[in-house]
């Protein structure tokens, strides 16, 4: 399998299982928070005032009232979001090496 | 507030200055040593693989499994990441996917990220790199070991989260330690084996499909002949 298909596949596998299947997971309280309620800290969680314009919070699309097509949208817009952002991450981190490479072999030795 | 998927994502208000501060410096730490590595790791094909990564473990980490009465739980990634890119470049992909929760989709704090990119990624993935590199390098190499070391380390790097977590929340003064820790290592003791699960398919399914992505090599198959033993 070339790594192209490799990618296409597994980039169309965390789509569909973000945009599909989420609206489905469970919304029981998960881990942290289940111990934070319990022991009674969850009330000291608070959002940053920078989290206030999230364009996406809570994993709900903004404007959409069906919550499970809000979410879905929230999965859609977001693994292709972070597929995006990591890979112009990853090629920046790679061209700064290269970068690098180009000049040290440019420049005369000393 | 009542909806938060936090998982072990903390928000922002369950540490203490210093903590918070403290472990942004180690994230910081271990994210820039990161950096400087990844330039000699990153080959032209992993380019894609970490954005891949990252969108794979964004996804599954959407995806809440119901563990016990009333609590979920869902992948954390540390241990796919690292079997993948190995340890360094797993804690870029954990950073960027816990950044962007942060930022976009308000899971996990801003102050508290330092704490999140520390107990789930950093943690996870050095465990990992060690435990995985050391096990394969002493144990007889075949699939089952393979993933079963994988697996293992799974479920370890959960709770090695959920410790850190623990501790972090007792030196804030936020709850004391000998109350927080057995309930966080109890319900993660659940969900790591979720992340196990699934973190043993996703390595399958890559063994399967493009066994010379793993940065930590498994064994050659037997139809593809030529079993060296060299393991020792």
């Amino acid at each position: 399998m070339s790594i192209k298909v490799f990618v296409a596949l597994a980039v169309a596998l965390a789509v569909a299982l973000a945009t599909a299947v989420s609206p489905y997971a469970s919304s029981s309280p998960d881990g942290l928070e289940k111990v934070a309620a319990d022991r009674a800290f969850l009330d000291k969680g608070e959002l940053h005032s920078l989290q206030e314009d999230s364009p996406i919070p809570d994993y709900a699309f903004p404007g959409v009232e069906n919550e499970r097509v809000a979410t879905g949208l929230a999965g859609f817009a977001g693994t292709l979001g972070v597929f995006a952002i990591a890979t112009g991450f990853a090629w920046l981190l790679r061209r700064g090496r290269g970068g690098r490479a180009w000049r040290s072999a440019t420049t005369p030795s000393s | 507030m009542s909806h938060l998927p936090i998982a072990l994502h903390i928000p922002d208000g369950f540490l203490s200055n210093g903590v918070a501060a403290a472990a942004v410096v180690l994230a910081v730490a271990a994210v820039g040593y990161a950096l400087t590595v990844a330039g000699r790791q990153l080959g032209e094909e992993r380019v894609p693989l970490l954005g891949v990564l990252a969108a794979f473990i964004f996804a599954v980490q959407m995806l809440n499994f119901p563990i016990a009465a009333g609590t979920s739980g869902h992948l954390l990634g540390a241990t796919l990441a690292a079997v993948l890119l190995g340890p360094w470049l797993a804690c870029l992909v954990m950073s960027v996917v816990l950044a962007a929760q942060a930022f976009l989709f308000a899971d996990g704090g801003v102050t508290a990220l330092g704490a999140n990119v520390l107990n789930m990624g950093v943690l996870g993935a050095l465990l990992a790199g060690l435990i995985v590199g050391g096990a394969l390098r002493v144990l007889p190499r075949n699939r089952s070991v393979y993933l079963g070391v994988v697996g293992t380390t799974a479920w370890l790097a959960v709770m090695a989260g959920a410790a850190a977590t623990s501790v972090e929340l007792a030196i804030s003064g936020t709850v004391p330690l000998a109350s927080v820790l057995p309930a966080m290592l109890g319900v993660h003791s659940l969900i790591g084996i979720g992340e196990a699960v699934i973190t043993v398919a996703a390595v399958s399914a890559v063994m399967a499909s493009r066994p010379d992505l793993l940065a930590f090599a498994p064994p050659d198959e037997p139809e593809l002949g030529h079993s060296v033993p060299q393991g020792a």
